[in-house]
């Protein structure tokens, strides 16, 4: 177990900046989430971090040693992390426990001992007797569990999860975040976890980094990313956050401000130290969003109304900005129905703090 | 400061370089060698190699003779193959699997043999012919000792190879096209002309090249049939001047081999021309046609395809069983003639035929097992190396079995003529030679399924052992080779089919004491021993099928399109 920390690391192919100046300091024995789109950089980044890829520029270090710099780069088999990844990886001609051994036998350790490491990590992982096997004759799931047996048998100092989840089907991967989840609890590993998908990032991490464009766009914990997005891209990413342009009309006072939004004012959540501005933008959750047919709001016209179950999610156009789109969950009996007009009340919001306060934290 | 961290890539450059080594000892310096003797022989630039060869009529008849087989042996082989193909590929005939069996064999045979087989079944001592009294009188002339014998002979030989490749296009020929074709109102044979052939034609084109080049390379066809003759082409050519004239005339020898390399690259780049005039690039992907249903014309098909494989298969190796099985030259096998003497003489009798299995059979096995160790790193560094010079490793590699193995061989002999600088030992009419051509040319064979192999397996393996801890040699050893070992063994095994009963090399490279079987059987042909040179391709054919069918043992394990035979 070590902490993790990249220091301003740069990764270009060509004239291509797969990732951009990101810094992140992840703590001994945390489990941190990477998280973004396909082709965010998130791949590279933990290629980098398992030493496949050389940095262009800036440092990483594992524990207190450095592994990566402009000036060179430790093999991947000299850093002691482990790997569990997104196919996982099997190799097809041993046996599960001749995969789960590989590291021992690699690292010449003595045979009873190593039959005995497989043993406990074969226990840990649930898969007790079937240490004969072949991974072919093995379930999803079980390969999964033995990809995660193998990386975790030679205590490696800090493990990588490469979409894990990807190629497994949905009820099986509920099962396996729990496994995952639990694990961590019992090992206390430090953790880095690729993926694409925020619900598992969210139910997984302790805090999550959230990569765009080869940047680090936030690192937070699960619930200041939901709450308190630090700019556009992360609030629309996060949960299918609504952007809003708006005014700041006051200063912020006890981490509230007053702004204006399409024509209506109402007070949101701000950072500390936020000053009346023109030109900012609020993040909305469906959940700040109510109809409202008699007091102040806004008018608009109901454009779709899809039923998902025990409610709707209703897509509203407002007046004041017909090319936005609001959305919302209005629970049974639905009486919007599409092409009806309505009034909505925004009762609560984040105020998307100034790109250039975000730079500083960024950086 | 950016501090310098040790890095341990040892064994990555290690490796790197020690193939490096091997590239540029195999391929590189026997073409440098043969270039330098050209432009510059003995150190100093000079023509007169070059303009003694331009001067000599010999060299431009024998230029004349090698494009006309040539180009007429590429037509056959051509025309048979995509017919073959196309019936085998597009119709539905039955028992696919054993005719391209059948059909392919005679590319696993060595070209004497199939040249030897053929002679046995017409020449005037035929014992095939003597079996139903139709034999000509003795003292007529072989049919086959002629141009359009040895055309007919390099059309039978090659036209497999068309056949593979036309197969592999048509395999990948989506059936949306014919579909959309058929639903536009065109029959079959419409289908065929206006859709088929024109998109197969990259995989004709690229098929003629390699025919062209291996016609024009062909050592073994025109050597037992066009030599009796007087009927000469580079190759031949080359191997008549070398045992007339020994190393004086290297030089001459040397011109002789350019021009066939030129020539074959003429024919590679005729080839690229001819490809890139149209757009053929076939976009989408997904299943092959249904076969056409032949309907009541199947059985005449199918007769027809089997009455093609008997002639190009079972008869001419029927016509060498016999041939093996009678006491001498002319008489007709019957119950009191018939003997195996000719085995016991050529096994266990004649000093220089012992000499030949036992050579060709370890230059077989060292230059296949040489090829498997070297094509496993080679193959890696080509399929997942980063460095982008790295690819042209494959070119270099490619190289020396592209060109015609003459070409291989004279560089090989002026390589070695004198001795290794520096240590002082000698190759040149030693068995080493032959290992040394054996190993540069046949490299390749092995490295084509290898890569393959390489493309197949999710790098991800690799980089799993890494974490893992394990270095460079150990992956390669524990993970690496497990899993590319079925392609580089099935390569192997394809070059000691190919090395076995190999002459094209040998026959310019062989010296007393180091003979080949190749090398064995061509001398008592020539000498009028045709039994006993029948006998030795009696076995050497069985071993080749043998082993074929020991390979399809492997097959499940294989990229497809690695065993040539398997269907």
């Amino acid at each position: 177990m070590a902490r993790l920390s990249l220091d301003h690391v740069t990764k270009s192919f060509a004239d291509f900046d797969a990732v951009k100046n990101v810094s992140i300091d992840v703590a001994d024995g945390e489990f941190l989430a990477v998280l973004g789109p396909s082709g965010c950089g998130k791949t590279t980044l933990l290629r980098l971090v398992a030493g496949f890829e050389k940095v262009t520029s800036g440092e990483i270090r594992i524990g207190n040693n450095v592994v990566s710099n402009s000036g060179g780069s430790v093999a991947p088999e000299k850093r002691r992390v482990g790997i569990v990844f997104q196919n996982y990886a099997l190799w097809p001609h041993m046996t599960v426990a001749e995969n789960i051994g590989y590291s021992l036998r690699v690292a010449k350790l003595d045979k009873a001992v190593a039959r005995q490491k497989v043993e406990d990590a074969l226990a840990l992982v649930n898969l007790q007797g079937l240490g004969e096997r072949r991974p072919a004759n093995l379930s999803g799931g079980q390969r999964q569990r033995v990809a995660l047996a193998r990386c975790l048998v030679a205590a490696p100092s800090l493990v990588l999860f490469d979409e894990p989840l990807a190629n497994l089907d949905v009820h099986l991967r509920a099962s396996i975040e729990d496994e995952f989840a639990a694990f961590h609890k019992r090992t206390g590993t430090t953790m880095i976890y690729i993926t694409h998908d925020q619900s598992e990032a969210i139910a997984l991490a302790d805090r999550i980094a959230v990569m765009d464009h080869g940047r680090l766009a936030q690192l937070a914990t699960p619930r200041e990313l939901y709450h308190e997005p630090a700019n556009e891209m992360v609030a629309s990413f996060i949960s299918q956050g609504m952007l809003l342009p708006a005014d700041v009309l006051t200063a912020e006072d006890g981490g509230h401000c007053k702004v204006r939004v399409l024509g209506t004012e109402l007070v949101v959540r701000c950072r500390p130290g936020e000053r009346p501005r023109a030109g900012a933008k609020i993040c909305c959750r469906s959940a700040d969003l109510g109809v409202s047919p008699d007091g102040p709001g806004l008018n608009g016209l109901i454009k779709r109304v899809v039923y998902k179950g025990g409610g709707a999610r209703i897509e509203f156009a407002p007046v004041a900005g017909p090319d936005l789109t609001l959305h919302f969950e209005q629970p049974d009996p639905v009486r919007l129905e599409s092409g009806a007009q309505a009034r909505l009340r925004i009762q609560s919001g984040w105020l998307i703090p100034a790109a250039a306060a975000e730079q500083s934290l960024g950086a | 400061m950016p501090t310098r961290i040790r890095e341990s890539r040892g064994q990555e450059m290690a490796l790197t370089a020690a193939v490096a080594v091997v590239i540029v000892l195999l391929s590189l310096l026997p073409m440098l060698r043969l270039i330098e003797e050209i432009v510059a022989p003995g150190g100093t630039l000079s023509t007169v190699a070059a303009e003694a060869g331009l001067r000599s009529p010999t060299t431009w008849i024998a230029t004349w003779h090698t494009l006309v087989v040539g180009i007429g042996g590429t037509l056959l082989a051509v025309l048979s193959g995509t017919l073959v193909a196309v019936l085998v590929s597009l119709t539905d005939i039955r028992g696919r699997s054993a005719l391209v069996l059948c059909y392919v064999l005679p590319l696993m045979t060595a070209p004497q043999v199939t040249a030897l087989a053929w002679l046995q079944l017409f020449g005037p001592a035929s014992p095939f012919l003597k079996l139903f009294g139709a034999a000509p009188p003795l003292g007529t002339k072989n049919p086959l000792y002629s141009t359009s014998g040895i055309i007919l002979l390099l059309g039978v030989q090659y036209g497999p190879l068309v056949f593979l490749l036309v197969r592999a296009g048509l395999r990948k020929l989506p059936r949306e096209l014919v579909e959309a074709a058929r639903a536009g109102g065109a029959g079959w044979f419409t289908v065929l002309v206006t859709i088929v052939l024109p998109l197969m034609t990259p995989s004709i084109m690229a098929a003629a090249a390699l025919a062209f080049v291996s016609c024009i390379g062909n050592f073994g066809i025109p050597a037992f049939l066009g030599i009796p003759a007087n009927y000469l082409v580079l190759p031949t050519l080359i191997y008549q001047k070398l045992a007339g004239g020994g190393p004086a005339v290297l030089g001459e020898t040397a011109f002789l081999s350019v021009l066939i390399g030129v020539i074959a690259m003429a024919g590679i780049l005729a080839q690229e021309m001819m490809s890139r005039r149209r757009d053929y690039r076939i976009s989408s992907t997904s299943l092959p046609a249904e076969p056409y249903e032949l309907g009541r014309w199947r059985p005449v098909v199918q007769a027809g395809m089997w009455l093609l494989i008997v002639l190009v298969l079972f008869l001419p190796l029927f016509g060498l069983v016999l041939t093996s099985l009678v006491p001498g030259y002319g008489i007709a096998l019957t119950a009191k003639t018939v003997t195996l003497d000719n085995y016991r003489f050529v096994l266990f009798e004649h000093d220089a035929a012992n000499r030949a299995f036992f050579n060709s059979f370890w230059l077989s096995i060292a230059a296949a097992f040489f090829a498997v160790v070297v094509a496993v790193p080679v193959g890696y560094l080509i399929a997942w190396g980063k460095q982008r010079w790295v690819r042209l490793l494959n070119l270099a590699v490619e190289l020396p079995y592209a060109l015609p193995g003459v070409v291989l061989a004279i560089a090989s002999l002026l390589l070695f003529l004198r001795p290794i600088p520096l240590t002082g030992i000698q190759l040149y009419n030693t068995v080493w030679i032959i290992l040394y051509a054996y190993l540069a040319r046949f490299l390749v064979l092995a490295l084509r399924p290898t890569i393959s192999g390489y493309h197949q397996i999710d790098r991800a393996l690799e980089e799993a052992a890494q974490v893992a801890g394990a270095g460079l040699f150990t992956r390669m050893r524990t993970i690496i080779f497990p899993l590319v070992a079925p392609g580089a063994i099935a390569g192997g095994l394809l070059i000691f089919m190919t090395a076995l009963s190999e002459l094209t090399v040998s026959a310019l490279l062989w010296s007393s004491g180091s003979e080949t079987i190749g090398v064995v059987m061509f001398s008592f042909e020539q000498g009028g021993d045709s039994n006993y040179a029948a006998a030795m391709s009696v076995i050497t054919v069985a071993v080749t099928f043998l082993l074929m069918l020991v390979t399809n043992l492997l097959a499940p394990y294989l990229p497809s399109g690695v065993l040539p035979w398997r269907d």
